[in-house]
Order: C-alpha cells, then structure tokens, then sequence
C-alpha cells in the first residue's frame, strides 16, 4: 500500500461500482475487508405488538433471554419457563461454593478462591461476534481481552522431541522456515517454472528469504536474526555481558514430528482470530446481564413436559421441580429455546416434518477442567501470560487465565478442554478420575502440576442433567433434509438457539437465531 | 451407490483413532485435539471409553431434564440389528459412532451389552451382522 501511485481505495471502489455495478462493488468491498462481518444488523426493531398479546417463551438461556427482552420492548407480555434454578443456560460459571451435579447425581463442590472460576461452556467472543458484542454494551457488561494467540506458551507432542514441550515462537519460526527453503531453492532450481512467471519467481524467493529468514544460500540456519524470532540462548542484554547468544534451530524432520501446522492454522481460523474478548468475572455476567432485565419474568425450577397448540394458542405443561405441582401456561405464541437433546423427548404439538427435526440432530460432550494452583507458575517461572498450549493427549490443552496477571495466590488455569473421542473417555470418568488424568498429562508440560496443585472441578456436559449434551451437531445430510423445518414457524411455535442457526455452538449464534425467530413471530403476530 | 457407501464404512476404519474433532470447524473446538486415546478393542473397553459417558457405569442410564435411556435389563437388546442401528446412526441426542469405531468394534459393544447389565442375549454379533444392519457415517459439515 506504500505504491504512491497505488489508486485510493475510494477510486477504486468509484471506478469497479461504475464498470460492474453495485455486485461487484460488494463483492471487492469484500474482498478487500470492508463488509460482511457478519449476519448481525442491528438490534430488531419490533413495536407494536397487538394489544395484549402473549408469549411463553422456554429457557432463559441467552436466545430465551434476547427473546423476552426484545419481545416486551415490543409490547408482548411475556413468561419464561425455566428448568433450571437460575438464569443463562449454557452461559454457564462456576465459582467457589457453587456446586455441580451429574445426571448420576455425582456431585462437585467448586472449591476455588475468590475471584478464580471456570466457564464449563462458552468462554471468548471473537471480535466479529456483533449480536453478541452488541448486547454486552446494550447490558453493561464489561469485557476484556482473551488472549488467544501466545506466542510464548508451549507446543507439546508425546512423539516429538523427546515429549519435552518447545515453544509455539521457536517451532512455529523453524516450520516456516524449513519450508521456506524448500520453496526458495525448489525455484531457484527451476523446479516450479512452470507454474510460476519470471517475474514472480523472482519475487517470490525475495518473499521466501525475507519470510522465513533465510540467508544468502536460502538456508534456514541458526543465526542473531533467526533468534530474533524464535528466541535466544542468552538473549540481548546490558554492560560486559549484554551480547546476545542465537539459539539453535529444531530440524525439519522434528518440526514435523510436532505437527505445529495443527497449532498455527487454528489461529488462523475466521472464529479464533485475535482480537477476542471474555467478560470480566465469567462467561455468565452476559446471562446475568440479560436477567436484570427479564429476570422478574422467569419461573424457574419449571420442568416442562408438554408443549401443545391450537388455532387459539399454546398452552405448556409443566412441572415445578422443588413441589411436584403440575401447572399450565398459556399464551398466544411460544419461543422454545430447549436443547434438541431434550426437547426431542418432550411431546410437542408440531408437523411431522418439525418433530422429525428436533429429532435428528445429535449432541457433542465436550469436557472441561479447571484446575487450581497454589501460584501462577506458569507466569512466574515460564512467562506465559494467557492463550492457550496445545498437548496431542485428550486433554487436548492447557489455557492460562486472562486476567489478574501478576497477582499472588491462587489462580485457576484449564487444565483440559476435550471434545469428540478425546471427551467420552473423560466423561465417563469420576470426577476424581478425571482430575487425576488432567494432572497426569498436563504435568508433561508444566512439571509444577503436582507441587502446586490444591483442587479441581470438570464439567462433562455428556452428563449435564439439564442439557444433555453441549452443542447440536449437524451434518451435510441433516442440514439438508431438516434445517428449514427447524427453523420454520410451526403454527404458534417458533424454535431457537445455537441448534437453529448455522453458528453452533457460539453464543453468537443461538442470538441471531434469537432474532430471526421473534422477528417472524411477531411479523405473524401482526398479520394474524 | 451401495457400493459408495460400503467403500464410505471402510474408510472409517483407516481413520480410527486420529478422529479427536467432531462438528464443522467452525464450532468453538479445542485445535487439533489429542490423537492419544488408547484403542479400545474387547467390548467392555469400548463401552468404559465412550458409552459410559451417557449410560454410566452400570449402564442404568440417567435422567434430568430428559433421560439417557437404561441399556441394563433392555429388551431391545434381544435383537442385535437395533443397538447396532443406533450406535451407527444415532438416535435423537446420541450421535452415530460410525466414525469411531469401525465394524468389528461395533460388534465388540453391542455383543458386550447383550451378556451384559442383566441382559442375556448369548448369540454372538459378528462385522457382517454391522456392515449388514449398521450405517457408515455421514458427512460431516465443512
């Protein structure tokens, strides 16, 4: 963009609008990173709601939540069922004193000090997450950076050097530049000519040399100026001693080994690209948002077993869990945000063809594991101050706390974060098991584990009694075949959360789900 | 297109155990995941692995807001085409696990919840039995 004859992006745009029209005007504005962030266009703007008019909506997650708070703004007067005994769903925290309980009846006691915490469920916000993002401000939720990318925490492979872990600086750069060479002197040796002009070849060995910080032959070698990326033996310092030591590169046969490539481009996926943020004290400061609004509308403990319409309205059956005592609630439209995993066994007044959709999309159950240490030793000792250390065993990482950097006493790290094959045998585990598991492996990267270790809680949502299940897993003949159904109006019932959208799970995407569920309600509503 | 899927089912067991993600990419996931679990083989390896995690220990299966169903004293079991059909298809919350376990696996788990949990269903359940009655996996969303 230094060309000074470069054309500014506004000509550019004045010149490509005029020769192909307003198409192409978009698709290079694009391309070139000024639209499409996202499906998120604002908050809806629905008034008007007829006189009167009801909605039950079920759950008070976040799309049960939106819902309520966008509906009353409206005009409808509206209730939330709720199974739970709080608000948020899987916006979900656990804090010292909270207890969890499994399916089985397993029971955890949270034990972390004050302030530390584990989020079972969601837990950052990628930038370009604007529903999401939106309603923080809107409720006042402060956020704060998640450090996603750390270029000083560990890469760890059981099969690459010796188990020891290396950091992600020093293999990432030795990746890049072994390939690098290979790319470099393949040209160089004529090797691509026919894939690649004179003129890029040549520009692309200048592209090779300075990207992977090859020298004069092209070779990727030990040097001041590799260091200078993946770190020093003794680095740049002060006085008689200050002259810095390069460090010595891995070989390409170990780099392989590590298969950093995994490391490198999930940082350069659309949703875990930096900037992202969590809300400062917990994931569930966004539910707790929402219920300071909606809060007074919610009837918790309510178990619900039936869902049934008619051309008149919806009437819900449910149950109150503390009392036993079996109750209705009727309304003129219902939002139901009840995990598939659960709504599938209720029996619920909708076509065929929507009832065969909330009965054909399974669920995933990832685990997580907070465990906490008696001192932040990893930032102590290793300088690691947030992000993540991805390990080829179940436990598939270690994340740091971003936040209290630098405070003494106990902090509280994720010592596992498992999903597909990696999970079941973790959640079939006791929770004690499981601990001793996270400790096990995360010990090959952090020796400190044992020494510093004071208590633990995990969370397999295999075994989350109100949800049954994390996330709703579609598949390309599912989408097919189901999709519209799912989010199809049904009569009076209309379905939402991360299920009903092609954002699952993210909390990004049960709230556009959210809208586009209440928009077309109260579109109905009005048309009615 | 029978001869697709057969070639679909097969396919699944050169990729066993290197199958740590599951669910489009674009979903909140941990990376590349660990590639470290052990690979189960008897049946009762494979039903502490993965069923456990739904249908506990016993297999008495658990309940919340809905149920995990009881594979313990199940008369669905007498029939070896159903638990079959359901481990590699799914069934409402449960996923398929065609992805995971290959033929001879899946006959492993089901032939171990037969004689298993108070269910006595001796006869034996065999790879053909799955490639006759079970399903290859679907195609995950990119």
């Amino acid at each position: 963009m230094d060309d000074i004859n470069a054309p500014t992006r506004r000509k550019l745009f004045e010149t490509i609008g005029k020769a192909g029209g307003m198409v192409a005007l978009y698709q290079a504005m694009t391309s070139l990173g000024h639209a499409a962030e996202t499906q998120f266009n604002g908050p809806p703007k629905l008034s008007g709601a007829r006189k009167g008019s009801t909605v039950v909506v079920l759950g008070a997650g976040l799309a049960g939540m939106l819902a309520a708070y966008e509906l009353t703004k409206a005009g409808y007067k509206v209730r939330i069922l709720e199974f739970q005994g709080r608000p948020g769903g899987r916006n979900y925290t656990l804090r010292g004193g909270d207890s969890h309980t499994e399916i089985d009846g397993t029971t955890q006691k949270v034990e972390f000090s004050q302030g530390n915490y584990l989020n079972p469920g969601p837990w950052r916000i990628p930038h370009h997450h604007r529903t999401l993002l939106h309603y923080c401000k809107q409720l006042g939720v402060q956020l704060e950076p998640f450090i996603q990318l750390n270029h000083n925490a560990y890469v760890h492979n059981t099969d690459a050097f010796a188990g020891k872990p290396v950091r992600y600086k020093a293999v990432a750069t030795d990746f890049k530049g072994h390939i690098s060479e290979l790319l470099a002197k393949s040209l160089q040796q004529n090797a691509l000519d026919e894939k690649v002009t004179t003129e890029d070849k040549e520009r692309l060995i200048e592209a090779m040399r300075g990207w992977g910080v090859l020298d004069k032959d092209l070779s990727y070698k030990s040097s001041l100026k590799v260091s200078g990326q993946r770190g020093y033996d003794q680095p740049p310092g002060a006085g008689l001693g200050g002259v810095p030591t390069p460090s010595n590169i891995t070989t390409l046969h170990d780099v392989l080994d590590s298969k950093v490539w995994n490391t490198m481009s999930f940082y350069f996926s659309y949703v875990m690209q930096t900037t992202m943020f969590q809300p400062v004290g917990g994931i569930d400061m966004i539910g707790k948002g929402f219920a300071r609004e909606v809060g007074h509308l919610i009837t918790y403990n309510a178990k619900v077993s039936k869902i049934g319409q008619n051309a008149k309205g919806v009437t819900i059956t449910y149950e109150d869990a503390l009392t036993g005592a079996v109750s209705q609630a009727k309304a003129d439209y219902c939002v139901c945000t009840i995990p598939l995993s659960v709504l599938s066994q209720l029996e619920v007044q909708v076509s065929d063809e929507k009832a065969a959709a909330i009965k054909a999309v399974p669920y995933s159950g990832q685990v997580k594991i907070g465990l906490e240490f008696k001192r932040r030793f990893w930032e102590e000792d290793e300088s690691i101050y947030g992000g993540h250390s991805f390990t080829n065993q179940p436990i598939s990482l270690v994340s740091y706390p971003n936040f209290n950097f630098f405070q003494k006493g106990p902090a509280v790290l994720l010592g596992a974060f498992a999903s597909g094959a990696n999970a079941y045998p973790l959640a079939g585990m006791t929770p004690e098991q499981r601990i001793e598991a996270a400790l096990a492996q995360g010990e090959a990267i952090h020796p400190q584990y044992r020494k510093e270790y004071m208590n633990g809680t995990s969370v397999a949502w295999s075994r989350v009694p109100w949800s049954l299940g994390c996330c709703a897993q579609w598949n390309d003949e599912s989408r097919k075949e189901h999709y519209q159904n799912m989010v199809s109006m049904d009569g009076r019932i209309v379905l939402a959360g991360e299920h009903a959208s092609y954002y699952g799970c993210w909390m990004e995407g049960a709230m556009l789900s959210s809208i586009d569920a209440i928009t077309r309600l109260h579109k109905r509503a009005l048309e009615a | 297109m029978i001869a697709g899927r057969q070639t679909g089912f097969g396919l699944a067991l050169v990729a066993l155990g290197v199958l740590g993600i599951s669910g489009p990419s674009i979903a909140d996931a941990p990376g590349a995941g660990g590639t470290m679990v052990e690979k189960p083989v008897t049946g009762e390896q494979i039903y502490r692995q993965i069923c456990q995690a739904c249908h506990l220990a016993d297999g008495k299966g658990g309940a919340g807001a809905g149920k995990f169903p009881a594979l313990a004293n199940n008369p669905r079991m007498a029939v070896a085409a159903y638990p079959i059909s359901v481990v590699t298809r799914g069934k409402g919350a449960m996923p398929w696990f065609s992805n995971m376990l290959n033929p001879v696996q899946v006959a492993a788990v089901v032939g171990y919840v037969r004689i298993n949990f108070g269910n006595n269903y001796p006869a034996p359940v065999t790879e053909a039995d799955v490639k006759q009655f079970g399903a290859p996996p679907p195609k995950p969303e990119e």
